[in-house]
């Protein structure tokens, strides 16, 4: 039964109901122009970089391919090659990954299959912590420790060096790689450890052949991620690089990646030379792009 | 029990205890199970049937803070005392309750055992899969398609492929922990039409929700209630003349 309303009463509940639908329209637009800020932000950063960094190419009348492939960066006399900082950042970030994924896959299997919940609840926050860590301070770390046994392990006079940036850049992609590699390895069902051991498969056996095929595609994904990461550092790396702008023959050259190159002089630079460095910045975005691209690759085939 | 005594037993249980952490879960079980027969466990949820199965491979070993006296003896061995698991699993099969195979090939899934016990030989290899496969009911099915993901056929001949990746290993005794309770009907009919020819060559102990299936496949049948067995007996007689009133009660339905 319900309870015949009079109209004065209809035009109350409209009039409450009214208020309602005004208040949702407005929540649903402040949500969406929060998230389009991010976008609008990625946007004008792109677009700042590139207008800022093609344009000694288009008007200034450089040549890009000497600009890639240049060897000399003498802003003084108007020469902008790039060539061996894009070799030093494809080096200490191949460098960092060879030594950092092996060490960073293991912890987390460790955490995630071998270690009592006892000891991987220490470890798990530690690790944690330590991408908490202003990479500055990992600068630090390597030029009061990792440079010093440099010098004294290899005899070098200067202990800044590609291999200073790599033992440092593996460091600091050890969190990501573990926490997500670690993550995607407890996601792998139960039934499968369990189908594994009934076999009288080893833990070991079962960690190799079942567990870690299973979580390939999040364990790409962490290696990925923790490749961003090392590509993209700066801090760290302006202070154990040593900066030098040669064309990296071994891993005790002291070395200028491409991070490095614009925060060093992007302070006093100005016309050709700050454009040039934006377009430093342009070489720097398209590799992330890449990688991103690959991340999303990987990600979709994990999707299957 | 003493009619139970004769044929051969290849698994006893002798006062049998097990504990998770402070709570205890099974209380003094005494059983023998016979070759190449299928033995039934039965009982309400909870009663602790399928813990007691997987303390027959040690698979409760998984579980932290699991305690467990008593003995298992299984082909003249100690299985708690001898301590080589590997050893015990690669001659204890399992079947679990619902169809575990790994996100890998058909073909892949059955050879996992044999290769990680250290076969190579790729003739070997497709022998045993193609046999085991066979033995299992379900080579027909998917002989045109071995190499293709295990995880896109369907759950009841996903569970057929279990069963064959269990014989692969070539065990005396294989356990079913509910095998059928994820399937429709007609593939359970497969897979209790497969126990019973499996039982030739195997032990099957089988935990089972489902009396009708345990009345159907197997010939032995032992009854839990709260973490002991009540009674154990052929499966006629549990089902016909049990002679406890709780088994009675328990078949006829009056709970569980």
């Amino acid at each position: 039964m319900s309870i015949p309303t009079t109209n004065k009463q209809a035009v109350e509940i409209g009039k409450a109901n009214k208020r309602k639908y005004m208040l949702e329209k407005l929540s649903s637009r402040i949500f969406l122009i929060c998230a389009l800020l991010s976008v609008i932000t990625l946007l004008l950063i792109i677009g700042f970089v590139f207008y800022k960094g093609a344009h000694p190419f288009v008007a200034g009348g450089y040549s890009f391919i000497d600009f890639i492939f240049g060897t000399d960066w003498v802003p003084s006399e108007d020469k902008f090659g790039i060539f061996p900082m894009i070799v030093a950042s494809i080096f200490a970030t191949i460098g960092a990954l060879i030594i950092g994924v092996p060490i960073g896959l293991f912890t987390a299997i460790f955490l995630a299959e071998i270690a009592s919940k006892r000891l991987a609840k220490i470890i798990s926050p530690a690790i944690q912590l330590l991408a908490g860590i202003p990479s500055v301070l990992y600068g630090v770390f390597g030029l009061a420790i990792i440079i010093p046994f440099l010098q004294n392990t290899f005899g070098l006079v200067k202990g800044q060096s590609l291999l200073a940036v790599i033992l440092v850049l593996a460091i600091m992609m050890l969190p990501t790689i573990v926490t997500v590699a670690e993550t995607a390895i407890r996601a792998v069902p139960q039934t499968y450890r369990e189908g594994s051991y009934a076999l009288g498969v080893s833990q070991i056996g079962t960690i190799f052949k079942v567990i870690v095929p299973a979580a390939k595609s999040g364990i790409m994904t962490a290696i990925v991620l923790g490749l961003g990461r090392a590509i993209g550092e700066t801090m760290a790396v302006i202070l154990v690089a040593g900066n030098s702008l040669i064309v990296p023959t071994s891993l005790t050259d002291s070395v200028r990646p491409l991070t490095t190159n614009i925060a060093l002089e992007m302070g006093y630079a100005f016309g050709t030379h700050q454009e040039m460095l934006f377009a430093t910045g342009i070489v720097l975005f398209s590799f992330i792009l890449i990688l991103n691209f690959v991340l999303a690759k990987i990600s979709a085939k994990g999707g299957n | 029990m003493e009619q139970l005594k004769e044929g051969k037993s290849i698994i006893n249980v002798r006062d049998l205890n097990l504990f998770y952490g402070e709570k205890q879960a099974l209380f003094g079980v005494d059983l023998a199970i016979h070759e190449k027969e299928v033995t039934a466990l039965i009982g309400p949820s909870g009663c602790g049937k399928s813990t007691f199965l997987r303390t027959l491979n040690r698979m409760n070993d998984l579980i932290d803070g699991v305690k467990i006296t008593g003995d298992i003896v299984i082909n003249h061995e100690d299985i708690y005392k001898t301590n080589d698991v590997i050893k015990l699993r690669t001659k204890v099969g399992m079947v679990f309750q619902k169809p575990n195979l790994f996100p890998m090939s058909i073909y892949d899934n059955v050879a996992y055992g044999p290769r990680m016990q250290g076969i190579k030989n790729k003739k070997e290899l497709n022998n045993i899969v193609e046999e085991s496969l066979r033995s299992a009911a379900i080579w027909d099915e998917v002989k045109d398609r071995l190499k293709t993901s295990a995880l896109g056929l369907s759950g009841g001949q996903q569970q057929r492929v279990c069963i064959a990746r269990a014989i692969a290993m070539k065990p005396d005794i294989i356990l079913m922990d509910e095998p059928t309770s994820a399937l429709d009907p007609i593939s359970t009919l497969k897979i209790e039409e497969l126990i019973t020819n499996m039982k030739e060559d195997y032990t099957i102990v089988i935990v089972t929700h489902n009396m009708q299936q345990a009345a159907r496949v197997s010939d032995k049948t032992a009854f839990f209630l709260n973490g002991e067995i009540v009674e154990y007996d052929d499966t006629d007689n549990i089902f016909s003349t049990p002679q406890d009133q709780r088994t009675e009660d328990y078949v006829t339905g009056r709970f569980g």
